[in-house]
């Protein structure tokens, strides 16, 4: 399982939690089984291209990724926050 | 939690940092503020359906996430989000890849299909719900359409936070005629419910393209058809104010008849519910760099009453120098009472309102955030 650390602003969709689990060999599958469980959360983190939103990043562990292909492992942790922007 | 009055009219706010109500009493003189809601969250419409008084459908993104639709059937106290929000196709390889960036304009379909709702988007995109805005599916006879890019331009054509798909317009008469207005693009209709797309330009000024009157690639702001005679549609342009009386597909410029020092650019336009004659607009400043902005400093409404013929300055109670109000095309309102209310916001967060059609005007909110949309609505 992955642990998949989540910024607030996303909390909504998970009932409160910033921490949940979930698994995938990729980001994409990461998020595909994300929002198996919680409705509606894919979509306004990743377009329908499968694009990273404008404003959200993506850690694993603590190397930025950029593209929903980055592989996973058992073990990783996954950061979706948002990234500095402001007005 | 909202909680309407009954009878009462409502105005329903958009802005870049969440929702508000005002809720009117009988008179229309006391207006008790409802909100935030969503605080935080760009909201770039609300809309109460006014098929049952009851659904509202909210269009919702934020700084960092994606855009989608929220949806009331409780009359705003509780909100379910779409589950499949609007959103494009996924593009095969070497394809343009389309993304909604935000859901811009809500309509609720004709009175005949209850739980039909259209979506318009930035970048321009035209989107369908049977279900009463818990799913969304793209219209692909104008999403698709072969000539849509050709149409639009590219997005260096858009409005300066997207280019958007705007005025969804639905005949009263008949489900299957509609109109949008694009910016860019122009204005669009169909007469089989949205398989088939023509432009409707004719007359239509695009002062900012070499061949001045094109078949498409105008920038309607704001775009209306008369309930009463849906055969007579308005348009607050870019390049001024028109009118077309079908079938004679001519957009009139009947802008020409404003003062000269104020001129006929403005973004949004309010029809009277019951006389097709009466139209108002809030010109703006589209001079030189386009401040957009109130011409000179001086807030004004401008109403026709004999269909653009004559125009006639409305500013009783609004500030009289140094006042720069920017009225986004979605801010301007009209209530179906009688004497009409009219309601306009700016992007200064101020609220105005007027209950004599214009006459006179009194400020009802201030310091809200940047004011998107303002729709007045009877509950």
């Amino acid at each position: 399982m992955i642990e998949v650390r989540l910024a607030p602003l996303l909390h909504r969709y998970t009932g409160g939690l910033s921490t949940v689990h979930a698994s995938g060999a990729t980001l994409h599958e990461l998020l595909d089984d994300l929002d198996g469980r919680f409705p509606g959360i894919r979509f306004r983190i990743v377009d329908e291209q499968d694009r990273p939103r404008r404003h959200v990043r993506f850690f694993v562990n603590e190397t930025d990724a950029r593209d929903v292909g980055t592989s996973l492992k058992d073990g990783d942790e996954v950061y979706i926050v948002g990234a500095l922007s402001g007005g | 939690m909202m909680q309407a009055d009954p009878g009462r009219l409502m105005l329903l706010v958009a802005t870049r940092k969440g929702a508000f109500v005002l809720h009117g009493d009988a008179a229309r003189r006391d207006f008790r503020m409802d909100g935030p809601h969503f605080l935080g969250h760009v909201i770039h419409h609300v809309v109460l359906d006014p098929r049952d008084r009851l659904t509202m459908l909210m269009a919702v993104s934020t700084g960092h996430l994606g855009p989608t639709v929220f949806r009331s059937s409780d009359f705003g106290a509780t909100w379910q989000e779409a589950e499949q929000p609007p959103r494009f196709p996924k593009a095969a390889e070497g394809t343009r890849k389309r993304a909604v960036d935000h859901v811009f304009w809500l309509t609720p379909g004709h009175s005949c299909e209850p739980g039909v709702w259209y979506a318009g988007t930035s970048p321009q995109g035209l989107f369908r719900s049977e279900d009463g805005g818990r799913s969304w599916n793209g219209v692909a006879g104008l999403n698709d359409h072969p000539m849509l890019d050709t149409w639009t331009g590219g997005e260096q054509d858009g409005t300066p936070d997207g280019p958007k798909l705007h005025s969804i317009l639905i005949d009263p008469r008949d489900k299957r005629r509609m109109y949008v207005g694009m910016s860019s693009g122009g204005v669009f209709v169909t007469d089989d419910q949205g398989t088939a797309w023509r432009p409707l330009n004719r007359g239509s000024l695009a002062e900012f393209l070499p061949n001045q009157y094109p078949d498409y690639g105008q920038d309607p702001h704001r775009v209306m058809l008369h309930p009463l005679r849906p055969d007579r549609l308005y348009q607050q342009n870019h390049c001024g104010i028109y009118r077309m009386d079908l079938p004679e597909e001519h957009w009139t410029r009947i802008g020409e008849r404003m003062p000269a020092e104020i001129g006929d650019i403005g973004l949004p336009l309010a029809l009277h519910p019951r006389d097709p004659d009466t139209a108002w607009v809030i010109p703006m400043d589209g001079s030189t760099v386009w401040p957009r902005v109130s011409p000179g400093g001086r807030p004004a409404v401008y109403a026709t009453r004999d269909a653009g013929e004559k125009w006639r300055r409305l500013d009783q109670g609004l500030p009289r120098e140094q006042a720069w109000f920017t009225v986004k095309r979605q801010s301007f309102g009209a209530d179906t009472l009688d004497p009409v209310g009219l309601y306009f916001g700016t992007t200064g967060g101020s609220l105005w309102a007027s209950s004599d059609e214009g006459e006179r005007w009194r400020c009802i909110a201030e310091h809200l955030p940047e004011i998107y949309a303002v729709e007045a609505a009877l509950v």
